[in-house]
């Protein structure tokens, strides 16, 4: 047996998760799906002293589109959101990132809010949701709160959730009309970590002009991050082949990542220009 | 010894007590007695279902993949107490009567394993595809193979022994 000894309990519903968790202390960790909790269990990255289970707690699994908006429940599996063919327009993002995640196996277990809790600088689901500005509700024993996807990442594996707080639900907000989504990514193989990650939102104008894009980056760096620059300079632009190509220049140009032993960070930049020309040119395209 | 149903109500399996737990794996009850961080591949494995391979351990290789209500699991990510009440399917539940099946005829046909040791993972793999999407395309099935890791085929007679035992599967359906 890999994993290091914990206590487990299986919680019934989501209060007496949250119940459970602030009765077990600080190293308490909820397990859903396990797809990234097993690994970091086996390696003895984490030794959690209770584990509590919400694997089972149905009443976070739903995803809901009402008055334009979309709440996606935590327990939401990664297959879920890759099958349903109406998360499409403004939301088409969250399904293709869903799909890039992992392999098969995993993406029918693994879930939407453990992904976020589990804060992978390279993981597909934190960048979509910083370009599609989610909004996490967070809950725990004492309460709700509201975390806005910009102050919900800390650093590489490290969030703002406090023990014994779980993210029951991500909502995003209705986007402007016309506004449409895409997702890249590089992996040197299917199911791999990205080397960089792009998720592109915006919308157009009846002129054909951009408004309201939102351009979000990740594997550059510990946390994703917004292309504020290449955003700017598309908005009120129509988006023709040579202003994708300036906002791809300058989403690699503001960023700065760090190599490692897969890709340099010279390369990563590339990627960056690589993956946000072609996420423009699919929103050309595509229309 | 506490049966994991009966904790629910009361009081937190503790870290290394053993604990009953119900898995039906092939039809069958499997009299498993473990501590809570028992992963589902240890559980089998310990209760004689050893065609379940562990090889990494940690979710990257796909040796350990079985089917949990029909589905693929990597079962060395899942404890054995998030199992209890599902429909586990092994290796060995594959070949049923006595005959082998068609995933196991075309792996053989094709030389789609070398040194066996990722086979039954491939197998449950496919099995379990196959179940779901028994249509998939062969770039569906490409992806869907690369989870798992083959070091001695390069994994293309694996892919065509999947979509030979596809034709196979469909022609049997009419």
């Amino acid at each position: 047996m890999k994993p290091p000894p914990f206590a487990y309990r299986r919680a019934s519903s989501l209060e007496e998760a949250l119940r459970l968790a602030a009765e077990a202390g600080e190293d308490a960790k909820f397990i859903a799906g396990g797809q990234s909790l097993m690994p970091l269990l086996a390696l003895r990255l984490s030794r959690p002293s209770h584990l509590v289970d919400i694997n089972r707690l149905q009443e976070l699994g739903g995803v809901h589109q009402e008055n334009g908006a979309l709440r996606v429940g935590a327990l939401v599996r990664h297959a879920t959101l890759e099958r349903s063919p109406d998360l499409d327009g403004p939301w088409q993002a969250l399904r293709e990132a869903a799909a890039l995640i992992g392999h098969y196996p995993i993406r029918l277990r693994g879930t939407f809010g453990g992904s976020l809790a589990h804060a992978d600088p390279a993981a597909e689901l934190p960048v979509v949701s910083t370009a599609l500005q989610a909004t996490f509700i967070a809950r725990s024993a004492s309460g709700e709160r509201e975390i806005p996807v910009s102050e919900f990442f800390a650093g590489p594996l490290m969030t703002v959730l406090e023990p014994g707080e779980l993210v029951v639900e991500a909502r995003f907000p209705a986007p402007s009309p016309g506004t449409r989504s895409v997702f890249e990514e590089f992996s040197p193989r299917a199911g791999d970590f990205a080397f960089a990650a792009a998720a592109v939102v915006l919308a157009a104008d009846d002129g054909g002009r951009v408004r309201n894009a939102h351009i979000a980056l990740g594997g550059v760096a510990a946390i994703p991050v917004r292309a504020h620059e290449a955003e700017a300079a598309l908005e009120g632009e129509v988006l023709t082949g040579s202003a994708a190509q300036e906002a791809a220049r300058l989403a690699a140009a503001g960023c700065d990542p760090s190599g490692d032993a897969h890709a340099s960070g010279a390369y990563r930049k590339e990627l960056v220009a690589t993956l946000v020309g072609r996420a423009l040119s699919r929103l050309r395209e595509e229309r | 010894m506490p049966h994991v149903d009966q904790h629910l109500s009361g009081d937190w399996l503790e870290a290394d007590e053993s604990v009953r737990i119900r898995l039906v794996a092939n039809d069958q009850e499997l009299p498993v007695e473990a501590p809570p961080r028992c992963t589902l591949a240890d559980a089998l494995r310990d209760n004689g279902l050893k065609g379940t391979r562990l090889g990494c351990e940690q979710g990257s290789c796909g040796a350990c993949t079985v089917l949990l209500d029909g589905r693929p699991v990597r079962s060395c990510l899942m404890l054995a107490v998030q199992a209890e009440g599902g429909r586990l399917e092994t290796v060995e539940g594959l070949a049923a009567g006595g005959e082998l099946h068609a995933l196991q005829r075309a792996f053989h046909d094709h030389g789609a394993l070398q040194c066996g040791f990722c086979t039954s993972g491939f197998l449950m793999l496919a099995a379990g595809l196959l179940r779901e999407e028994p249509d998939a395309g062969r770039e569906r099935i490409r992806e869907v193979l690369s989870a798992n890791l083959c070091r001695c085929t390069g994994g293309g007679p694996i892919l065509q022994a999947v979509l030979a035992a596809q034709r196979e599967l469909r022609g049997g359906r009419g």
